[in-house]
């Protein structure tokens, strides 16, 4: 089972208490009405599908309730960090530095 | 009102030289989210609600606790929530928040004996050693989500939604007969 750190409960714990929520830092864009067609389903579909460190949100739901971001490796599973949500991405190549 | 109903039988009891489960009388129970400065909310209900995910204060008959960085669940006696929202209702101007009375949603069980850390296990896949003495957790008791309560080394609550109750308590009777087996 994985341990995922939930930054705002500050500990780490296991995978069971966690949902997965998709791809991370997809922000909805302010005026839906002004998109094209294109753009809207880029928004609302087309997600990356990456092979190596992934930034996603997870939601810790039992538990805090919370949604954070986490960048997970999806070779070997390994969860490079988590942060709070609004936080701004963080740099991969420091992540991945700390991996070596 | 939100009286406390379930369909779950009140009197269901397992005990073992293992470990204990009953279930605790109803209570008052109150979900409470608000955020920003909690002064307000601290000077209406007479404690100062806690800021650290799972610590636990009390104040007389009222116990609260930190489940998330915006939501707190208050416990008190079943004639005491009348009084706790409106005392509340009165600072919502200063200080909106949602405060509600969700008695009627859970059951308690009280675990206790020599072996009930060993028991919570069974169902937890948390570890049980990380909730310590005099604080609780959200977590999750064989999919379920409930709230466990940690009153001793050996003494626990646990808070569970009415309609997962019957299907907690088998586990935990089962467990609890178990232990008790592998002892023997």
């Amino acid at each position: 089972m994985l341990l995922i750190h939930c930054p705002y409960c500050e500990e780490t714990l296991p995978e069971a208490e966690f949902a997965h929520a998709g791809q991370a830092h997809i922000i909805r864009p302010e005026n839906p009405s002004a998109q094209t067609d294109e753009e809207w389903e880029s928004f609302l579909f087309i997600r990356s599908n990456v092979k190596g460190p992934h930034y996603e949100r997870w939601r810790h739901l039992h538990g805090c309730g919370r949604f954070f971001n986490a960048v997970r490796d999806t070779v070997s599973d390994r969860f490079l960090t988590t942060y709070k949500a609004g936080a701004p991405r963080p740099d991969l190549e420091t992540l991945t530095g700390e991996v070596k | 009102m939100n009286a406390p109903i379930s369909s779950f039988d009140p009197f269901a009891l397992v005990e073992t030289s293992a470990a204990q489960v009953r279930v605790a009388s109803p209570c008052g129970r109150l979900s409470l989210r608000a955020r920003g400065d909690l002064a307000p909310l601290n000077a209406a209900l007479g404690l100062t609600l806690p800021e650290k995910i799972g610590q636990r204060v009390s104040a007389g008959n009222l116990e609260a606790i930190c489940l998330g960085p915006d939501e707190w669940k208050l416990e008190t006696e079943t004639g005491a929530v009348a009084g706790i929202e409106e005392a509340c209702a009165k600072v919502y101007a200063e200080l909106p928040h949602a405060l509600v009375d969700i008695s009627a949603r859970e059951a308690t069980f009280v675990i206790e004996g020599v072996r009930a850390a060993e028991l919570l296990t069974l169902g937890c896949p948390r570890d049980i050693a990380t909730i310590e003495v005099g604080t609780g957790r959200r977590t999750v008791f064989d999919g379920a989500t409930v709230l466990i309560w940690r009153d001793g080394e050996s003494s626990f609550r646990m808070d569970v939604w009415n309609s997962f109750a019957p299907h907690l308590f088998a586990l935990l009777d089962t467990g609890c007969r178990e232990l008790a087996a592998e002892a023997a």
